[in-house]
């Protein structure tokens, strides 16, 4: 990455004033975005926020780094062309839950397939809230909105699920609210090579109001979160005093203290571990069995689409005959007329 | 080498190989043309497969042809009917025997016509040659199978392999019959099978029984003879239309001095375009085979935006995906070349056959008021100019620039007088002045081409944000002001008009002073121009204006169309680019001549059309 000595993280702001209703998540994910890149210390001109269609889509105008307001499900194919049309650039790309799941959803599985060095930022509200509260992919069943009168009548995605499935090496979880620990995630995410899917709990204060509040809210998000951090215990609680163990096949919330379990018996995150199923596991706990994870929970090394793409590159320009448009023309079958 | 029997001297030829799917009759029709071509002919081919990868043998659904004409003069179509056809099973005869002009040679291999492969053809009796009424015809019935079966029966090959050397038997045959040598065609053989000796040799030997078996039949079979065209000196190869595509392509990235970047998804007939130039790694191409048309074209336009020459290949249905980025790429004024091959419709439609019925969709298949620039390129050998052009357009440009080529120009070949990049212009992109950096803003436009700089991502101190909302007309931040909007389409409008005043005025070859005017746009070339060469001799000049700038349209357009009487408009479609024409230039009377079958015009009908309307 490039060096800059001094940057602040309003070097990163535009000019244009934000237009995003008061109250709304998408305030605190811009602060957390232009205090990491300013923390990573990487230039304007070296970042490209590339964005599809929808509230959180309005994100690159007030950045001030190349931005690109794309359409609505392609920001994913639009950031894979510009990252592999020049590797040098920090290309991070905002998104919904609509834009990436529902019209977007073929082109994020690919993007993350591919295991292209980008960084996407998933905005989860649940709700479709540019085109004024439909439900969105990621609402709950049963879940009422201006197009489900009388409930939904299918079952959400869980993003880190689905980003696992596609074989994701880097998926993260936060809270809109929650600042630090966006952009302690938001730096880890930037310095993953590879895709690196970052999902967000962000609240829609107009059309779907408190929707992540029961595990949000100061009250209760000690006992109903677990931060995950690399190589440590899974411990939660306002008194850290709940952890989580192996029960069978699956995960189980405990006391420490109680029913037998010491902190000896809680588990050890291991982020790095190639092998996906205990990813899952925690990627899918939900509030009231479970606490929902937050954090890092997969972040897997590996060789990036792009820089695969360099390095095959070197590898047919060392062994070719054909290294000019002459040569290439000339060569095989040709005749001379005299 | 001496002949005793009757040679028919003939200025050009037409030849039809056909076969089953598996019979390798596209190799066999390469090899005679490559032949030719060595031996000094013009030459023009056209191959003819199905759909399906392998349809059932022996069926008419798996008949793969290819067409090859070749002459003393120039040539600028495979022709419409066979001098010759080469049958090698019942159902290849069903299928092509009409083709074939009266008291034409076939060439069967009678050894497939038992009666299984008769029934499987749709025969009724044992006797196709009654049934199809081809008792005129000079046949040549020979025992092609058998006797390669006898030529390799001693050198170990298994049966598969020994049938696989048929076609070589029926090229060395071929090959007598017009006095070709075999030398290019050995060549290519040693060369193709180099790993396997036994194969070499097993090839080499079923060739030249071919021929030899052609000495044998000399007495009762006439042989042709054409003499080499007069042809420019120079380095030649042959060369299909969606090669010369890719190559034009990254000549034009060459000339601009930037990178090729493709990002597309396989769709017949455009594939080899994205084949191509994912084998040009050593030239440094960067190719994306993308999830889907849609990601095709947006990766594309995220390669623009970081400065790459982006570019994006499809067919008629991957052009109705893409639509929406088009738009995209319209409205943020990024260069973009869209290769469109375009193939029968709508929907799947007719896949590897050709048609023009993607002209409407290419000019206004998009929401809005969305200009961008239409070419369409005219011989597979000129797909190259036109690519390199349509870079050219697109970049100089700043806008998206569709080429439109055609299954007929993909997948036809031509011989292609190897170039000397010199000869072309350099491409050069509009970038920010040094001492312009501290006034520039992203949308401020060149007063005269209307034209924005092209700023890639990773310029410093030049950060800025484009997208699809409408914009400023300096900034390029977001504006809904009514007054701005109008500006803007008009903007957007005017900058691709005024690419008149950058591209070639049309000309009008024939005889421009007759009554008739001929109009013609893309792949159809070859056909209207043969047609209106033949019309001349025969005493019948009339005029031919063959477009391949569609949008905009050449300066001249209606100098040339007001001189007419009569013109008829030549197309492969329902009447797209005659109500093109009509919409522009309204005060004008047009006939038109269209033909929606999944193939080229042939030149007779044209000719036949063209006289019925100089009668009426």
């Amino acid at each position: 990455m490039s060096e800059h000595c001094e940057l602040k993280y309003t070097d990163f702001k535009s000019d244009l004033s934000v237009r995003w209703c008061p109250g709304c998540g998408d305030h605190a994910i811009l602060n957390a975005v232009q205090k990491a890149m300013a923390n990573l210390k990487v230039l304007p001109h070296e970042v490209a926020v590339i964005s599809g269609i929808g509230c959180s889509s309005r994100f690159p105008y007030y950045m001030n780094t190349y931005g690109f307001h794309t359409i609505h499900g392609r920001a994913a194919a639009v950031a894979s062309g510009v990252k592999v049309a020049n590797p040098n650039l920090h290309v991070w790309q905002i998104t919904g839950d609509g834009d990436a799941l529902a019209i977007g959803g073929n082109h994020f599985i690919h993007l993350i397939r591919r295991n292209i060095d980008i960084n996407v930022i998933l905005f989860n509200n649940q709700i479709y809230g540019l085109t004024k509260g439909q439900y969105s992919p990621t609402s709950k069943r049963g879940f009422i909105s201006k197009t489900s009168p009388f409930g939904t009548v299918e079952d959400p995605f869980r993003p880190g699920e689905l980003a696992l499935g596609a074989r994701s090496q880097f998926f993260a979880r936060t809270v809109d609210k929650e600042l630090k620990l966006s952009i302690e995630v938001m730096q880890e995410a930037a310095k993953h090579k590879g895709t690196s899917i970052v999902e967000v709990l962000q609240n829609c204060v107009i059309y779907n109001d408190k929707t992540h509040e029961a595990i949000t809210d100061k009250k209760h998000k000690a006992d109903r979160t677990i931060v995950l951090h690399h190589g440590e215990k899974m411990v939660f609680g306002a008194n850290k005093d709940k952890g989580l163990v192996l029960d069978g096949m699956d995960i189980k919330a405990v006391t420490i203290g109680e029913d037998g379990y010491t902190l000896e018996d809680i588990l050890v995150h291991d982020a790095e571990s190639y092998h996906v199923s205990m990813h899952r596991k925690l990627a899918n706990m939900d509030y009231p069995e479970l606490p929902v994870a937050l954090g890092v929970i997969r972040s897997v090394e590996g060789l990036s689409y792009d820089q695969s793409v360099e390095l095959q590159l070197k590898e047919v320009q060392a062994q070719t005959n054909i290294s000019s448009f002459e040569e290439l023309v000339n060569a095989g079958d040709v005749w001379e007329v005299k | 080498m001496g002949r005793s029997s009757k040679v028919i001297e003939r200025d050009e030829v037409v030849v039809r190989f056909s076969g089953d799917s598996g019979d390798g009759m596209q190799l066999t029709g390469t090899l005679f043309s490559n032949t030719s071509a060595v031996f000094g002919n013009d030459i023009s081919t056209f191959p003819d497969y199905p759909a399906e990868i392998r349809a059932p043998q022996g069926t008419i659904g798996g008949v793969s042809g290819f067409q090859v004409h070749f002459g003393h003069t120039e040539v600028y179509t495979p022709g419409d009917y066979a001098d010759v056809l080469v049958a090698m099973n019942p159902a290849a005869l069903r299928a092509n025997s009409k083709w074939v002009k009266p008291g034409g040679t076939i060439i069967m291999d009678v050894d497939s016509f038992d009666d299984r492969n008769l029934e499987k053809a749709g025969y009724q009796t044992d006797d196709p040659i009654t049934e199809d009424k081809l008792g005129d015809y000079n046949i040549i019935k020979a025992p092609i199978t058998e006797l390669t079966k006898i030529s390799l029966k001693d050198m170990g090959l298994d049966k598969k392999s020994i049938l696989r050397s048929k076609n070589m038997y029926a090229l060395g045959l071929v090959y007598w019959l017009f006095d070709r040598p075999l030398e290019h065609t050995k060549e290519f053989i040693k060369k193709k099978f180099a790993k396997n000796p036994i194969v070499v040799e097993a090839n080499l030997k079923v060739l030249k029984e071919g021929y030899d078996y052609g000495v044998i039949i000399q007495a009762v079979t006439p042989s042709f003879h054409i003499n080499p065209a007069s042809i420019k000196k120079g380095k030649y190869r042959n060369l299909n239309g969606n090669v010369a595509v890719a190559w034009g392509l990254i000549a034009a990235a060459q000339k601009a001095s930037l990178e090729l970047f493709l990002g597309s998804y396989p769709i017949t007939p455009a594939t080899e375009i994205l084949q191509e130039l994912s084998a040009r790694k050593d030239l440094g191409v960067k190719v994306f085979q993308a999830e889907d048309e849609i990601a095709g074209i947006c990766t594309a336009i995220g390669a623009s935006f970081a400065g790459d020459l982006a570019v994006t290949t499809t067919s008629g249905p991957g052009l109705a995906l893409k639509g929406e980025a088009i738009g995209l790429a319209i409205i943020a004024e990024l260069p973009l070349v869209i290769v469109n091959v375009q193939r029968g419709g709508p929907s799947t439609g007719l896949p590897t056959k050709t048609e023009q019925s993607d002209l409407m969709q290419a000019l206004y298949g998009r929401n809005g008021e969305s200009p961008c620039v239409v070419i369409a390129a005219s011989s597979p050998i000129n797909c190259f100019e036109y690519a390199f052009y349509a870079a050219k357009i697109a970049v100089e440009h700043m806008t998206p620039v569709i080429l439109l080529t055609d299954g007929f120009l993909a997948n036809g070949t031509q011989p292609w007088k190897i170039p000397d990049l010199k000869d072309y212009p350099t491409i050069k992109p509009k970038r920010v002045a040094e001492d312009k950096k501290d006034t520039w803003m992203p949308y401020h436009r060149d007063p005269e081409s209307l034209v924005r700089s092209w700023v890639p991502i990773g310029t410093p101190d030049l950060m800025h944000r484009i997208g699809g909302l409408e914009k400023d007309e300096n900034t390029g931040g977001v504006s809904y002001d009514a007054m701005s909007h109008q500006k803007m389409v008009d903007y957007r409008q005017n900058k691709i008009k005024k690419i008149e005043d950058h591209i070639i005025e049309q000309d009008v070859l024939g005889t421009p002073e007759s009554d008739l005017l001929v109009v013609g746009w893309g792949g159809t070339f070859g056909h209207l121009f043969t047609a209106v060469e033949e019309l001349e001799e025969e005493g019948v000049g009339v005029a031919l204006a063959h477009f391949n700038y569609i949008n905009p349209l050449p300066r001249n357009t209606y100098d040339i169309l007001k001189r007419y009487k009569k013109i008829v408009v030549c197309e492969l479609n329902l009447g797209q680019f005659v109500n093109y024409l009509r919409m522009n230039f309204p005060d004008i009377d047009y006939k038109q001549f269209n033909k929606v079958q999944g193939l080229p015009f042939t030149v007779v009908e044209i000719k036949d059309h063209v006289k019925k309307l100089l009668e009426e």
